[in-house]
């Protein structure tokens, strides 16, 4: 049933020494910020933000266009030192770009670039202007390391940068409490997840040290995986993808990401939609050898991919905050990710990750656009008719809306397409049914989206809407671009039985396999039939019903009763987490302060203290201050040391 | 006939005196001459074990005591008329200035 992943191709290196400077030029752009962005001023913190990460992508699509138009398989690496090496364990700074890892730093450095341009005219009043551009150039330099590393250890490093990225920029505007804490529960919630990466790396560790390896390279983990004991590989891919779901907001860690909108909008862009959450995606592809020899692993990554698709969906149907849909449909997209995972298709995972990279990205800016140009109203029920004002902001807007939705023709469509297809051909007909019903509803909250804010009448304060304006050139033009690749990007990826002959997955097949559908052509004609009218109906029924304004939430709420008011409120997982975890956690810590801090750390500390006080006390007695009495101390010590001596001297001669 | 033990026993009693006097007089001169009497006592000890050894070390380590007593006494004496100038007694025991 399956469809077996062919092998992977033998790599074939070539060595560089140019792809240090992809993640080392962001970082030198942190110390320019940090050391002269405030005395510079905006102009030259802007320029050299952005011109920082032009240099990466330069680089990035140097080695892009070498991996490409060289054999099949080739790998460039650069070497740069060894790191670390302690008894058989060996970790090297080496960064290495393959077919896979390529897509990954054009995407990131590619969007990256667009978004950074944005963020110039979005930021434009913001006082920490360096601060927020030392914090964003940091960022992608800690995601290059994570995509260019070629070991887990140093992909560790850029795993954690990234996310200390991610607080910093959620938390930017730290002197509003509500902000800040949801930049510490994002770091929180990644913590755990963190763990559980660790934790796989040292089983992976501790199982390939007993086959005589004493690296933990991607090249050298995908290739031994097959021998490893079966529970080390078991083990080894779950824990790992704990790590994934932190990072990448699956169930159960998603709830991060929801809250994470509280950052500046162009970071939500960049960092929750179109980078740093895929690093799961990416990390479970770059280990694809080691996912299958766990098949339970991969099933488990199917199954919460899958419902993580289905259940944000839902919830993505009833939020009225512009940036909370979005959230939710990143959540809910990266699960379709994690699902074509799930089903071997790692090709089209990362297919998806790219034109998501693109559309969601977009569609971020553009809210972010409309928020700007509205002047911070993020509640769509108080928006519409925008259309009027913003006329490219909307022009592109729709476009990602009918790219995600899943349209004939743009990209969401060959990606999700693809997914849908590898699981209903690798027989998981409940995955894939999963991901046609969140197709659809997809379709239909992001059509609701699209029209309560873009059409009808303007249903908020008058004064907004009369200094509503079209956002700069630099804000537009991104748009334009990324619009621009949410159409076309898809058409990498043509499937075969539409004329193509999906040259994106080929290009992939040496870093993760090639994975064969083996359907009829009729079949997939079919399915592609199927999700395709499931997006259409989901856009249909959002027009009609919202084309009446937000009041159409009411027929959903009398349809759906209670159901309705639990997806409004997101299933209330945070209550149930804070009634399962947090308050546990805490009623335990409060009766540990008050047993073993309180009576047996400080009884510790303190009976120590006391001890020494009363013995002090006692002591001091003896320190009168008149030297007669000293005298008679001297004198008597003296005395009883020659009468010791004296007696034992007699003792020994008696003896 | 009296020999090396009367000496060093009449030296033990003088170094008694001394030391008593030493911790019970209250006044600072007192306590001053009786150290120098047992300074003088731990003399008579080493000239009586000279003797009796026939070694001129003993003798010689008297010479060393006679001239640090010296010093001592000038020392001394300056400290107790400086005391009495601060302090108008020169009771030992209104004078316990090493507590605070």
């Amino acid at each position: 049933m399956h469809a077996a992943a062919t092998e992977v191709t033998a790599s074939l290196p070539i060595a560089v020494s140019y792809l240090r400077y992809i993640p080392l030029a962001p970082l030198v752009g942190v110390l320019f910020h940090v050391a002269l962005g405030y005395r510079l001023g905006r102009r030259a913190v802007g320029l050299v933000a952005c011109a920082a990460v032009a240099v990466s992508f330069a680089l990035a699509a140097k080695a892009f266009l070498t991996v490409l138009g060289s054999a099949a398989g080739t790998v460039v690496t650069d070497n740069v030192y060894q790191w670390l090496s302690s008894g058989e364990f060996t970790a090297n700074v080496t960064f290495s770009v393959d077919a896979l890892s390529s897509v990954m730093i054009m995407v990131v450095t590619g969007v990256g670039f667009l978004i950074h341009l944005y963020s110039i005219g979005y930021m434009a009043h913001e006082e920490d202007y360096a601060r927020f551009f030392a914090y964003l150039n940091l960022f992608t330099a800690a995601m290059l390391v994570l995509v260019l590393a070629d070991n887990l250890p140093l992909m560790f490093v850029g795993w954690e940068g990234v996310g200390l990225c991610s607080y910093l920029l959620i938390g930017f505007w730290y002197t509003d409490p509500e902000k800040a804490s949801a930049g510490k529960k994002a770091f929180l919630v990644n913590r755990i997840g963190d763990a559980g990466f660790v934790l796989g790396a040292f089983t992976i560790f501790w199982a390939l040290v007993d086959l005589g390896q004493g690296s933990l390279t991607f090249a050298t983990i995908n290739a031994r995986a097959a021998e490893l004991p079966a529970w080390a590989s078991l083990a080894g891919a779950l824990l790992l993808f704990v790590g994934a779901t932190g990072k990448s907001a699956q169930i159960p860690l998603y709830v991060w990401l929801p809250d994470a909108m509280a950052g500046p909008t162009p970071v939500s862009a960049l960092i929750h939609a179109a980078t740093m959450v895929t690093a799961g995606v990416y990390m479970v592809a770059r280990l694809h050898g080691l996912f299958e020899a766990a098949p339970a692993a991969l099933q488990v990554v199917g199954i919460v991919g899958a419902a993580t698709a289905l259940l944000a969906a839902t919830i993505g149907i009833a939020q009225t905050d512009i940036k909370k849909v979005l959230a939710y449909s990143t959540v809910s997209q990266l699960g379709y990710m994690f699902l074509a995972l799930g089903v071997g298709a790692y090709g089209a995972g990362i297919f998806h990750v790219m034109t998501h990279a693109f559309f969601k990205a977009l569609l971020f800016l553009g809210a972010g656009s409309v928020i700007h140009g509205l002047h911070d109203e993020q509640d769509i029920r108080r928006m519409g008719g925008v259309a009027q004002k913003m006329p490219i902001t909307h022009a592109t807007f729709a476009l990602g809306v009918l790219a995600i939705a899943g349209v004939p023709g743009l990209s969401g469509f060959f990606s999700k397409d693809e997914i849908l297809a590898s699981a209903y051909a690798g027989g998981h007909f409940g995955l894939w049914i999963c991901g046609v019903l969140g197709a659809s509803i997809t379709a239909f909250y992001m059509t609701r989206l699209y029209v309560l804010t873009f059409r009808g009448k303007f249903r908020g304060d008058h004064h907004k809407w009369d200094h509503a304006h079209e956002s700069p050139i630099q804000m537009t033009l991104p748009l334009m671009v990324l619009a621009a690749l949410a159409v076309v990007g898809g058409y990498v990826g043509v499937p075969e039985v539409l004329g193509g002959n999906n040259a994106f997955a080929e290009y992939l097949a040496p870093s993760v396999g090639h994975h064969q559908l083996g359907l009829a052509a009729g079949t997939e004609l079919m399915l592609m039939g199927i999700s395709v009218a499931a997006a259409l109906t989901g856009i249909g029924l959002a027009w009609v019903m919202y084309s009446k304004g937000p009041d159409a939430d009411l027929i959903l709420k009398n349809k759906l009763g209670g159901l309705y008011q639990q997806m409004r409120e997101a299933y209330n997982i945070d209550a149930v987490y804070d009634a399962l975890v947090v308050q546990p956690l805490m009623r335990a810590s409060d009766a540990l302060w008050h047993s073993v801090d309180v009576r047996v750390i400080d009884g510790v500390a303190n009976g120590t203290a006391a001890a020494v006080n009363s013995a002090g006390e006692g002591w001091r007695r003896w320190s009168t201050g008149n030297v007669q009495h000293y005298m008679l101390t001297v004198l008597v010590g003296v005395a009883a040391l020659i009468l010791a001596l004296t007696l034992s001297s007699l003792i020994g001669v008696a003896g | 006939m009296i020999g090396t033990v009367h000496y060093l026993a009449l030296s033990a009693v003088l170094f008694s005196i001394g030391a008593v006097g030493a911790v019970v007089r209250r006044n600072v001169i007192i306590i001053f001459m009786s150290i120098e009497l047992m300074l003088n006592a731990a003399n008579l000890a080493f000239v009586a074990g000279s003797n009796s050894l026939g070694s001129m070390n003993g003798q010689s380590i008297v010479f060393f005591v006679m001239t640090v007593a010296a010093a001592e006494a000038a020392v001394g004496l300056a400290v107790i008329l400086a005391l009495f100038r601060n302090r108008q007694t020169v009771a030992a025991d209104e004078i316990a200035l090493l507590k605070w």
